[in-house]
């Protein structure tokens, strides 16, 4: 039934079922969008790179804008040391704002709305960021869990606290993404039957609150994006200068 | 008892609403641990080759680019900033040179001047000086004419008055007893004719 709100997120296969052992591959809707944003990624970074005028085209202006976005969010948060991790984050955040805004398109699938790809990319982050803490700083890395200037009588609550949350990071930053995107479209999808339920006569009111809705789910796309990103550099910040 | 019966009934009704929600739609399908190693698969595949072909080819270009901008961009600021200070450098040439050819022709027209009015004060000293003797040479003369003249005259009148005696009388009269009367004549009329 198309009024409940759920159904948006249901992933379905697309094609043939492709198994790999006992694991389950299909290409799903799911994977469509992930492509389909690459592939726009990559298209619009390709025409935007691909000659150089010292006035800029539109296209050129555009890659070259995020491009400089993404460089100062890194230097003002991270500093100069996270230099290397530059095209990760800038492939995060383009796609997870590509993804979030592809999903703003009726009849698409918003990838981003399922915990386990927000899960994923989290713990991928988290796993990498402590890596690199340990790489830099050895055991000094457990510093972190001690923030200097602490009364030794609130120590160990506090050692407690900060493990627990900074274990908490990959679940915080998957959850912020997915309950956001999940929750808007959802919301968007109830005032859309709403429409449809009212009809020609009451159905005014809540289509208004959609097209208001769209725009702030817009924002809110592009904001968590930005977000994620910007929780990404903090968290390198932590893992590359280190002073608790 | 009524009390408990409805608040059984609400809590019961919240139950069977959501036990009918869940066989209706199966729950958040986000939950549905399906397609989960599907979705991480793709996830995998898809960002990985993202962010190579990202990180390898296109990133790289673009920094290029702005580089090369601002390079540029910076070589233009500074030639335009040679070429000003260049200009300005040949506007105070320019300005020197005005200065110096007024201070010149300043000078010119000064030394110029002066040397036609010392020509011209030159040249007037000497006809001033040839004036003044051409007025005395003029004057000496009229002296002399001046001095001569009465003589002359009294000459004159003595020869005229023995004339006119002769054609009147017809007899001849000693000149010297007309001479004496002429000077005669002339030293009383002297005076008023002359006036010296």
């Amino acid at each position: 039934m198309a009024a409940n709100p759920m159904t948006q997120f249901e992933v379905y296969r697309i094609g043939p079922e492709i198994k790999i052992g006992t694991f389950d591959i299909s290409f799903t809707n799911a994977s469509l969008f992930m492509v389909i944003s690459s592939l726009a990624i990559l298209i619009i970074f390709n025409l935007g790179s691909k000659k150089n005028s010292i006035l800029p085209n539109k296209i050129q202006l555009l890659a070259e804008l995020s491009y400089s976005f993404v460089s100062k969010m890194i230097s003002d948060t991270a500093g100069s040391k996270a230099k290397p991790y530059f095209s990760f984050i800038f492939s995060l955040f383009m796609f997870v704002l590509f993804c979030n805004m592809f999903g703003m398109i009726p009849y698409t699938f918003t990838v981003t709305s399922h915990i386990i790809v927000t899960f994923v990319l989290a713990s991928f982050i988290f796993i990498g960021v402590t890596v690199i803490g340990f790489l830099k700083h050895g055991f000094g890395y457990l510093k972190l869990f001690v923030p200097s200037g602490v009364p030794v009588i609130l120590l160990p609550l506090i050692v407690v606290i900060e493990i627990i949350s900074y274990l908490s990071r990959p679940i915080s930053l998957s959850v912020r993404l997915f309950a956001n995107m999940m929750a808007g479209h959802t919301m968007m999808k109830v005032f859309g039957g709403f429409v449809i339920s009212l009809g020609i006569v009451g159905g005014w009111l809540p289509l208004s609150f959609s097209v208001a809705l769209t725009g702030l789910e817009i924002l809110v796309a592009f904001l968590q994006a930005y977000v994620f990103a910007i929780l990404t550099c903090i968290y390198l910040n932590d893992a590359l200068n280190l002073h608790h | 008892m009524i009390k408990k019966i409805f608040f059984q009934s609400i809590f019961f009704n919240f139950f069977f609403l959501k036990e009918v929600f869940a066989a209706e739609s199966g729950g958040m399908p986000q939950l549905n641990p399906e397609f989960w190693i599907s979705q991480i698969f793709w996830l995998t595949l898809t960002f990985g080759i993202l962010y190579i072909v990202l990180s390898k080819l296109i990133l790289p270009k673009i920094s290029a680019n702005l580089e090369l901008r601002k390079s540029q961009i910076q070589d233009n600021i500074e030639a335009a900033e040679k070429q000003r200070k260049d200009s300005e450098s040949k506007i105070k040439e320019y300005d020197d040179i005005i200065f110096k050819s007024k201070l010149e022709a300043k000078n010119i027209f000064k030394d110029s001047r002066e040397k036609v009015i010392k020509d011209i004060n030159n040249k007037k000293e000497t006809l001033e000086n040839q004036i003044n003797e051409e007025i005395k040479k003029a004057e000496k003369e009229i002296e002399v004419v001046k001095k001569s003249a009465p003589e002359k005259i009294n000459k004159i009148a003595i020869e005229a008055s023995s004339e006119l005696v002769k054609k009147l009388i017809g007899a001849e009269i000693n000149n010297s007893s007309i001479s004496a009367i002429v000077d005669d004549l002339s030293k009383k009329n002297g005076d008023k004719y002359y006036g010296n």
